[in-house]
C-alpha cells in the first residue's frame, strides 16, 4: 500500500513532484477515484489525492464561465449551475456505478483528465470543447498555465485540449476554467419501436439531418431497453431528444415525428421520463456493476456513426450492447473471456474506423490487453515524445494509458 | 521590415541552387518557383505591413511530395514556412529569406462527402466557402465562417483555429474538425481522428489546430457539416450609449439565449459602413447591435420577441427585426463591409483582435477612446460582442512619417489592456509575427517554455515556421534540461493516510 498525500495548493504539488523526480518515484494522481480502475493497472510509490484542493473560484453566469480548483466535486458545480438555469452542456457521464461506486462522485479535474461527455456530445462537443483555461503542474515540477477565461482565444498552443483526456499522464490539473451554457427550458423524447440496429442507424442519420437540433439519438436493443429508467417496454427503442423553449417544443416534436414516422410507430416521453432516460443512457445504466451484466467486461467504442451496426455483426453474438451519439458511440459488454474479446472487437472496429477502450475488466486482463487504443509507428513515437516533454522522468501516472508512457 | 526574425542561415543560402535542384526532383513541372518575379506574390500575407521574399517556393500536389520535401528539409537543416491562401492577418505565412515556402494551393480536391455521417473529407487547399458550396444542395453547411471565407483555405483555418461571426453558438475550427492527416517535419505521415467524435489517445488534433504551422503540414481534413437551420432572423438595434448596448448583450445571454451571432459596431464604424453600402443603419446612435437568432421556425419566432423585449428594457432607441431573408442579409451587409468601408476613409488601418470578458466592454472602450486621443489616431470599433472578441480598426497613413509606428504602439496598448482586464491577445487571427513579442504580457516564461517543449516533440530542430508565435526560440536541448530543487519529502505538516 503506497502513501497518500493530500496537497493543499500547487506549491505542495510542485514539492511532491520534485520529491518524486529526485527519488525516482512514481505518483498516482487521483481526485475521488471514481475512474481509478480504468486503464492499465500499475504500482505507484505514492498517491496524490487532489480532493483537498476544492472550491469554486469564480462563476459569472452572464460571461458563461466558471473557474474551480481541480479537486472540486463535480456535483457541487452542477448544482450551482442548475440554480442559475445553466449546465455543463456536454453532459458529463458518471463512471462511478460502472465500477461499483456510489453515484455522484467525481471531481472536475477527473472529468477533464478523462475528457468525459454524454449524449449531448453529438451537438455540443465533449469536455475538451468547453475547457477554456488551465493551471497545471508538469512532471518537471513546474506550474504552467494555458488558455484563459474567455471563449474565443487562439493565443499560443491549446494545451487544454492536450491535457483533456491525458488521464493525468502529462500534468496535474490544479485550476480549470470551463465554458458553461444555459440549460434548455423544456425537453421531450420521441421513441420509435421495433427497429433492428441497421435500420435504427438510418433513422438516426435521418433525424440528425433534420434542422431541429436533436440533442440525443440512441438505439437500445429489445433485450436492454427496459433496463433504462424511463422506458418500460422490452422492445427495441430508438430514442430522440428535443430540447427547446416550452412554447416551441410541440412544434419541434411534430416536425421530428414526421421525419422519423416512416421508420415505425412513435411514442413521446414527457419531460420527467425524458430526463430519467437520458441520464440512464449517459451513465450506461444496464451495465452498472450492481446489475445483471455487472460482472461482464465493458468496452466503449467511438466509431463512424453509420458503421456501428457492422461492428455489432462481427463480434460475439452473446455480447450485449447499445448505441449513443446517433450510432457513433457503442457500449459493448461481451461475455467474460480470457482477453475480454479484445482481438475480435479491435479487429471489427479497425475495419470501419474508430477505436475501442476497455473500460472495465479484471486487472490481469488490463495488464495484458491495452485498455486504450494501441498506437504504432510514427504516432506512437510522437505520443512518447509528448510525454517526455511534459514528464521526462515518468513521474505522473506512468503506464496508465500505455506501457512506458 | 521592423519585426525581428530569426538570423539568416548563410550556409543554407549558399546551397540555394542545390536545394532548388533537389526540390525540382521531388516536385516536377511548375511546382518549384525560384525567380524573384514569380515569387513576388508570396512575399507577404494579409498583414501587408511585413514583406520578405522566400528562398524558394514549392507547390506540391501529393502527400508523398510533401513528405519528401519535408524529409529533405529536415535532413538538410532547411527552414519551412507553410502557406494556405495567405490571408493571415497576423503574418503567420510571412516568408523567411532562407526558408522554403511550402504552398498548399494545389491540394484543392474535395475527397468525400458523407451525408449519412455528416462529414466532408477535403484537402487543405479547398476554400472554406467551397466546403459549404459542396454540401448546400442537401441543405448542409460548414459552420466556421471567417470573413475571408471566399479565399481562405481549410488548411489555413486549421493552422489558425479560425472563427467567424457564429462561434458563440457553433464553435471555432477546433470544435468542427474531426480528423486530419499531417506530415511531420521528418516526413512521417500521421493520421489523427477520423469520422468518429472522440479521437484515440492524446488529443494531438486539438494541439495541431491553432498551431500556426509550427507542428506539421496538414494534407487532409475531415470536417463536420451541419444541417442549415430552418430559419435565421436578425434584429438591428440602436443604442444611445455603448454601455447600454453592452448591457443588452449581457441581458440576452443572462436570459439563457445563445444567438447565432451578436455583433456590435460603434459610431465611426456605423457611419463608414452606412455611407458605403446603405444598409439602413440608424445614424443618430452611439452603437448598434446585430443579433441573429437561428433554429426551428417556432423557436426563433419566440426568441425574436424575447430579445426585442430585453433590448427595450436596456433602452434601445431603435429596433428592427428582419422579416425576409433579403432584409436579414441587408442588416449584415454593413457589418460585413465594415473593414473595406473604413478602408475608404483612411489610407491604411490595422485590425486588432483581442478578446475580453464581456462585462469589461464599457471600460475597455472608454480607454480605447482615451488612447485614440493620446496617439492622435482615429479608431473604429466592430466586435463579435457575444464572445467579447474586439476588432478595433486603427486608422493611419503609412505615408506620414511615424504614423505606422504610432499605430503599432497604439495596437500594442489595446492588446495589453485586453490582458489586463482578464482577456487574451488574440481571439481568432493568431499570434504570428504581429503579436509574438507581446506573448510575455499574457504568459510567464514557464508557460511559454512548456508550449515550446510541445513544439520540440513535433519539430526538434525548430525548422517549421520559426519566428512565429514565440518571442524567443529556445533550443530543445535547453528546454529539456531539468532543474531539480526538491528532494525533501513533502507534507511534513499535513495529513497522510
Amino acid at each position: 500500500m503506497s502513501d497518500t498525500y493530500k496537497p493543499q495548493d500547487h506549491k505542495d504539488i510542485e514539492a511532491a513532484v520534485q520529491w518524486a523526480i529526485a527519488g525516482g518515484k512514481t505518483l498516482e494522481i487521483v481526485g475521488h477515484g471514481s475512474k481509478r480502475r480504468l486503464g492499465r493497472p500499475a504500482q505507484y510509490d505514492a498517491t496524490l489525492d487532489l480532493s483537498g484542493m476544492a472550491g469554486i473560484i469564480l462563476y459569472e453566469p452572464q460571461e458563461l464561465i466558471l473557474s474551480a480548483k481541480a479537486g472540486t466535486p463535480l456535483a457541487e458545480i452542477t448544482a450551482l449551475l442548475a440554480s442559475n438555469g445553466q449546465e455543463l452542456a456536454f453532459e458529463p457521464m458518471d463512471y462511478g456505478p460502472l465500477f461499483g461506486s456510489a453515484q455522484g462522485l467525481g471531481t472536475v479535474g477527473g472529468m477533464l483528465a478523462a475528457n468525459v461527455s454524454g449524449p449531448r456530445r453529438i451537438r455540443v462537443g465533449a469536455a475538451r470543447d468547453h475547457f477554456l483555461g488551465v493551471v497545471a503542474v508538469s512532471g518537471r515540477g513546474e506550474t504552467f498555465k494555458s488558455g484563459g477565461r474567455v471563449v474565443k482565444n487562439v493565443t499560443g498552443f491549446d494545451l487544454c485540449k492536450l491535457l483533456a483526456g491525458s488521464w493525468g499522464t502529462l500534468g496535474i490539473l490544479t485550476e480549470v476554467t470551463l465554458k458553461v451554457l444555459p440549460r434548455a427550458k423544456a425537453e421531450a423524447t420521441l421513441v420509435v419501436f421495433g427497429m433492428n440496429d441497421s435500420t435504427a442507424a438510418d433513422a438516426m442519420a435521418t433525424a440528425m439531418a433534420a434542422p431541429l437540433g436533436v440533442s440525443g439519438a440512441a438505439h437500445l436493443p429489445d433485450y436492454l431497453a427496459s433496463h433504462f429508467d424511463g422506458l418500460s417496454e422490452a422492445k427495441a427503442s430508438t430514442v430522440f431528444r428535443i430540447e427547446s423553449l416550452a412554447a416551441a417544443l410541440d412544434d419541434c416534436l411534430a416536425s421530428l415525428k414526421s421525419a422519423v414516422r416512416p421508420f415505425g410507430a412513435v411514442a413521446t416521453l414527457d419531460e420527467a421520463a425524458s430526463r430519467r432516460l437520458w441520464r440512464a443512457i449517459r451513465d450506461v445504466q444496464p451495465f452498472w456493476a450492481n446489475g445483471s451484466c455487472g460482472d461482464r467486461p465493458l468496452w466503449r467504442i467511438s466509431t463512424t456513426p453509420s458503421k456501428g451496426c457492422e461492428i455489432a455483426t462481427n463480434i460475439s453474438p452473446a455480447s450485449q450492447l447499445f448505441y449513443d451519439w446517433a450510432g457513433g458511440l457503442m457500449w459493448v459488454a461481451p461475455p467474460a473471456t480470457q482477453d475480454c474479446n479484445a482481438r475480435e472487437i479491435r479487429h471489427a472496429v479497425a475495419a470501419v474506423g474508430g477505436h475501442a477502450t476497455l473500460v472495465r475488466a479484471p486487472a490481469a486482463v488490463r495488464a495484458s490487453v491495452d485498455p486504450f487504443h494501441p498506437e504504432a509507428g510514427a504516432l506512437a513515437a510522437l505520443t512518447r515524445r509528448v510525454k517526455e516533454n511534459f514528464d521526462p522522468k515518468g513521474v505522473l501516472n506512468p503506464g496508465r494509458m500505455w506501457a512506458g508512457v | 521590415m521592423p519585426v525581428r526574425m530569426p538570423p539568416r542561415d548563410d550556409r543554407v543560402l549558399k546551397r540555394r541552387h542545390q536545394i532548388v535542384r533537389a526540390l525540382r526532383n521531388m516536385v516536377p513541372g511548375e511546382g518549384v518557383i525560384d525567380t524573384e518575379r514569380e515569387m513576388r506574390p508570396y512575399q507577404s500575407d494579409g498583414l501587408t505591413a511585413y514583406r520578405q521574399l522566400p528562398m524558394v517556393v514549392v507547390l506540391p500536389d501529393t502527400t508523398d511530395q510533401v513528405a519528401r520535401v519535408l524529409r529533405y528539409c529536415h535532413q538538410n537543416g532547411v527552414k519551412v514556412v507553410p502557406r494556405g491562401a495567405g490571408t493571415s492577418l497576423s503574418g503567420g505565412a510571412l516568408p523567411l529569406g532562407d526558408a522554403v515556402l511550402l504552398g498548399m494551393a494545389k491540394f484543392n480536391r474535395i475527397i468525400e462527402i458523407d451525408f449519412a455521417n455528416r462529414v466532408a473529407v477535403v484537402e487543405p487547399g479547398v476554400t472554406n466557402l467551397a466546403v459549404t458550396q459542396a454540401v448546400e444542395h442537401k441543405g448542409f453547411y460548414y459552420a466556421p465562417d471567417p470573413s475571408s471565407q471566399i479565399a481562405c483555405t481549410i488548411g489555413g483555418n486549421v493552422a489558425e483555429n479560425s472563427g467567424g461571426v457564429h462561434c458563440l453558438k457553433y464553435g471555432m475550427t477546433t470544435n468542427n474538425v474531426l480528423g486530419c492527416e499531417i506530415v511531420l517535419i521528418t516526413g512521417e505521415i500521421v493520421r489523427l481522428g477520423g469520422k468518429h467524435l472522440d479521437a484515440a489517445g492524446y488529443d494531438l488534433l486539438g494541439i495541431v489546430i491553432g498551431s500556426e504551422g509550427l507542428l506539421g503540414v496538414v494534407t487532409e481534413v475531415t470536417v463536420r457539416i451541419l444541417k442549415k437551420p430552418e430559419i435565421a432572423r436578425a434584429l438591428l438595434i440602436g443604442f444611445s450609449t455603448l454601455e447600454a448596448a453592452g448591457a443588452c448583450v449581457g441581458g440576452i445571454i443572462g436570459a439563457g439565449i445563445i444567438p447565432g451571432g451578436i455583433e456590435m459596431m460603434d459610431k465611426l464604424a456605423i457611419h463608414s459602413a452606412e455611407e458605403f453600402v446603405h444598409a439602413g443603419y440608424p445614424l443618430d446612435v452611439e452603437a448598434i447591435l446585430i443579433v441573429e437568432l437561428d433554429g426551428p421556425c417556432s423557436e426563433v419566432g419566440h426568441l425574436v420577441e424575447h430579445v426585442a423585449e430585453i433590448a427595450k428594457l436596456c433602452g434601445a432607441t431603435s429596433l428592427r427585426a428582419s422579416t425576409s431573408e433579403q432584409e436579414r442579409l441587408l442588416f449584415w451587409a454593413g457589418r460585413k463591409a465594415a473593414f473595406p468601408a473604413v478602408g475608404r476613409i483612411s489610407p491604411d488601418y490595422f485590425c486588432m483582435d483581442g478578446t475580453i470578458p464581456r462585462a469589461m466592454l464599457p471600460r475597455v472602450l472608454l480607454r480605447i477612446r482615451e488612447l485614440s486621443q493620446i496617439y492622435g489616431l482615429q479608431v473604429a470599433n466592430v466586435f463579435h460582442a457575444g464572445d467579447g472578441n474586439l476588432h478595433p480598426l486603427i486608422l493611419y497613413d503609412a505615408n506620414q512619417p511615424g504614423e505606422l509606428e504610432r499605430a503599432e504602439a497604439f495596437g500594442a496598448d489595446i492588446l495589453k489592456l485586453c490582458v489586463e482586464v482578464g482577456g487574451v491577445l488574440t481571439g481568432e487571427h493568431g499570434v504570428g509575427v504581429e503579436k509574438r513579442d507581446l506573448m510575455p504580457v499574457m504568459f510567464s516564461q514557464p508557460d511559454l517554455d512548456q508550449q515550446q517543449r510541445l513544439k520540440c516533440a513535433f519539430d526538434d530542430k525548430g525548422l517549421l515556421n520559426p519566428g512565429k508565435v514565440f518571442p524567443t526560440l529556445s533550443r530543445c536541448a535547453e528546454l529539456g534540461r531539468m532543474h531539480v530543487s526538491g528532494g525533501q519529502l513533502p507534507f511534513a505538516d499535513i495529513p497522510r493516510f
